[in-house]
């Protein structure tokens, strides 16, 4: 029975049977669930050691800097896996995402040697990176005895692995020539429409295709959703996170860019014709029918509204809408998905992206061996445990996606999510143009955004006054 | 005859530790203004660089640009507006309410000590809990207060999300928190003034208006001062209240110096631009503690020659 059992486990590594078909013949083999586990993990830590010595550095303790994340709980829950594989230690300190790239900030800016590697956002590299706080990854992906065989570089999406390299002079492209590889992709988000169904179903609504509908159907569920429901759920704070989600996709499907670049010089764009045509209406649109405290919603005050019925959709993270809609929320079960594309003349949407990647510090007393870790957390196996397992809803590997027991998982969590990902995903990748001073280009944008909101200046107006003070600082910072 | 030389006694030796002990004594407070001076005058140098962490290869010394930059962008010109409002606003309030309090719990009973123990909750509560405290009773979803003004037919009032009401609602806050130090700052004083000059008020049958400005007012002075200092230094530097409720907007209506310092390092890593910034802060501060301190010490000797 335990050769049958064996040879079974090894089908599943070699996906050659799926995870559901596995436990199927090994319950009929009468193994029960967690034995069952126990032989998965056994046979997988198995075939990771047969080609490569992930036993190079056993013995050797790491230290991770991680943000609360349901992508880390995932991986702090495979963290046995990679302890037995490699017979070292990984500790970790965790902090809520309100303080966590603070604190990243604080420990990279000392040259602290505490934490080896760390969780981080693309545009965070671009700060980090050509602060020399980072490894270029690119030294140990290029080093074929460093690479574990199984180790599938190629297999992450082409976007993600270009959206977290960069060459650190400003306005070049993202992935481009002499680009450095300042992180690996782990996990990442695209932007959507989530709805509430009940209320598109009362309303008889159908889910809106581009801007003109989405304003109109907001438009409708204010007025007539009842109990104080407004129609969208945006993020507002004055904080470069607004600009990120819902808004950059529109703003780049509508052709608008927030820089030029000429002669290594960046120009801002936030007052071009298409930047003021898309912020023109997204302004109307959150006074309109957005939150009436919309200038302090950050993520969390919009997944809120979405989860207990207030909003009727929201224009943000598919992530945000799948944990809403798998949560403890008032909405559960209820919530729809939908493309969007807000340029009626473009036929595909434009997402914007957000990728949790993990970085190596350059003051790690212990680079060989974390990358080790790296390896292992951004590797097929691992991720395939946290898309299958847990709540790594995008994974960053195609073969991921292609993989039926994750894809009848997610259709049977969220019905529609896969239908609107793929609609979603091709063109989906960074917007911005990367340069140094993105925080302070965004939350100024921010800033300028909740002012036109509040009326306190006319849209086009205050685009110029944007564009003006951007250029200002990128002169100053000997950039512009 | 002849003489016998003769050598003075030697001088008694004083042990080393009682001609040690006065630099030994002084050692604590010379560690202490090191362990200030240190970072006091690096943040000083750093205000004079251009010195952005994302950007080390364009780190040099500039001199004043940093102040320069700073003096001549309006942003900055309204970051010292809406600190000075927001500190002047506070202060006034706090004064106001808490000296009101303070007069009404002025008598010793069992009562008045139980409410101005009570009185001091808010006082206990860290700020940044607070304002997220406030934060959820101004949502106009479902917060207690919107709710409350609502009764009253104000239906679309916007809290901290707009530019107009944002500055009221901040101060709304810290006078919820910060009452209660001046209350129990004025309240120790009005309990430790003599009683003489009442009573013989009191037997001259003197107004009350008249007692309060004549005699309890005047006694009161230098708690005033003390507790208007405290209050001040405080306010000027106020962060976490704003930081939790709006991160300095909408737009830049909330961007006290201590935010826009914050987001300039932690957000923008310009070492630079937000140790400038902390200059001025300083700057002012020091300022206005010298004209307290002066003012407090002319008031003590004014007090000294009366007596």
């Amino acid at each position: 029975m335990y050769e049958k059992a064996k040879d079974l486990c090894e089908a599943f590594q070699a996906r050659g049977i799926g995870r559901r078909d596995l436990m199927r013949r090994l319950a009929a083999l009468g193994i029960t669930a967690g034995i069952a586990d126990m032989l998965v993990n056994a046979t997988a830590t198995r075939a990771l050691a047969a080609d490569f010595d992930w036993k190079a550095y056993k013995g050797t303790s790491l230290k991770l800097l991680l943000n609360k994340h349901p992508y880390a709980d995932s991986m702090i829950a495979d963290l046995e896996a990679f302890k037995t594989l490699t017979g070292m230690d990984v500790t970790y300190d965790i902090f809520p995402e309100d303080v966590y790239f603070d604190k990243v900030t604080a420990a990279l800016s000392s040259h602290s040697t505490e934490y080896d590697a760390f969780m981080t956002g693309a545009y965070q590299t671009w700060q980090y990176g050509p602060a020399g706080w980072l490894v270029d990854m690119n030294e140990f992906l290029q080093d074929k005895s460093k690479v574990a065989p199984n180790y599938d570089w190629e297999d992450i999406l082409p976007n993600l692995r270009a959206s977290d390299s960069w060459s650190g002079k400003p306005g070049d492209a993202l992935g481009g020539p002499g680009a450095k590889q300042w992180a690996l992709p782990w996990g990442f988000e695209v932007y959507m429409l989530t709805y509430n169904k009940p209320v598109f179903d009362k309303l008889k609504l159908t889910p809106p295709k581009n801007m003109q509908e989405l304003m109109t159907t907001a438009a409708t569920i204010t007025q007539s959703g009842g109990n104080g429901m407004y129609g969208v759920g945006l993020r507002g704070s004055r904080s470069w996170a607004t600009i990120h989600p819902g808004f950059l996709s529109g703003y780049a499907n509508f052709g608008g860019r927030d820089f030029t670049v000429a002669d290594g010089k960046l120009k801002s764009a936030v007052n071009s014709k298409e930047s003021k045509e898309f912020t023109a209406q997204f302004v109307q649109m959150v006074q309109d029918s957005g939150p009436k405290n919309w200038a302090t919603y950050t993520w969390y005050e919009v997944g809120a509204d979405l989860g207990a019925g207030t909003s009727g959709m929201i224009y943000d993270a598919d992530s945000l809408g799948y944990f809403t809609a798998t949560g403890d929320t008032k909405m559960k079960g209820q919530l729809g998905f939908a493309p969007i594309a807000p340029n009626p003349e473009m036929s595909h949407p434009t997402s914007n992206v957000w990728i949790w990647s993990l970085a190596m510090s350059n003051f790690s007393k212990r680079k060989d061996a974390t990358w080790l870790f790296m390896q292992w957390a951004t590797g097929t196996d691992h991720l395939l445990f946290g898309a299958r397992e847990h709540d790594m809803i995008d994974p960053v590997r195609s073969s991921i996606w292609k993989d039926s027991e994750f894809q009848a998982h997610m259709e049977q969590k969220v019905p529609g999510f896969l239908e609107t990902y793929q609609v979603t995903s091709p063109d989906a990748k960074i917007y911005f143009t990367p340069q140094p001073l993105f925080f302070n280009v965004t939350t100024d944008w921010a800033a300028a955004l909740q002012r036109m909101v509040a009326k306190q200046i006319p849209v086009s107006e205050g685009l110029d006054a944007l564009a003006a003070a951007t250029d200002r600082q990128m002169s100053d910072a000997g950039l512009g | 005859m002849s003489e016998i030389p003769v050598t003075p006694p030697p001088l008694p030796r004083r042990p080393i530790l009682p001609r040690a002990l006065p630099y030994l004594l002084s050692l604590p407070a010379l560690l202490v203004c090191i362990g200030i001076l240190i970072p006091f005058v690096t943040a000083v140098w750093y205000s004079l660089e251009r010195y952005n962490l994302s950007m080390p290869y364009m780190r040099s010394f500039i001199w004043f640009r940093n102040y320069i930059s700073l003096f001549t962008d309006p942003d900055f010109w309204n970051t010292i507006q809406v600190s000075l409002i927001y500190t002047i606003s506070t202060v006034v309030l706090e004064l106001l309410l808490g000296l009101g309090i303070a007069l009404l719990l002025r008598e010793r009973s069992r009562l008045n000590n139980i409410i101005s123990i009570a009185l001091l909750m808010p006082l206990m509560t860290a700020p940044a809990i607070a304002a997220l405290m406030w934060k959820l009773m101004t949502n106009p979803g479902f917060g207690v207060l919107s709710w409350l003004i609502s009764l009253v037919g104000v239906t679309d009032f916007k809290w901290a999300s707009s530019p107009h009401t944002a500055m009221f609602t901040v101060v709304l806050v810290d006078i919820w928190v910060y009452t209660p130090f001046m209350m129990i700052l004025l309240l120790a004083g009005l309990r430790s003034l003599p009683q003489q000059p009442f009573e013989a008020a009191k037997l001259d049958g003197v107004n009350a208006g008249f007692v309060f400005l004549r005699i309890t007012l005047p006694m009161l002075t230098p708690f005033l001062f003390t507790a208007v200092l405290f209050r001040t230094l405080d306010s000027i530097q106020q962060f976490d209240i704003i930081y939790a409720m709006t991160q300095g907007g909408p737009g830049n209506s909330l961007l006290v110096f201590q935010v826009r310092a914050y987001l300039e390092f932690f957000s923008y890593t310009n070492v630079g631009r937000s140790a400038a910034i902390l200059m001025v802060l300083w700057a002012i501060t020091y300022v206005l503690s010298q004209v307290f301190v002066r003012q407090w010490m002319k008031l003590r000797e004014r007090a000294h020659g009366a007596s």
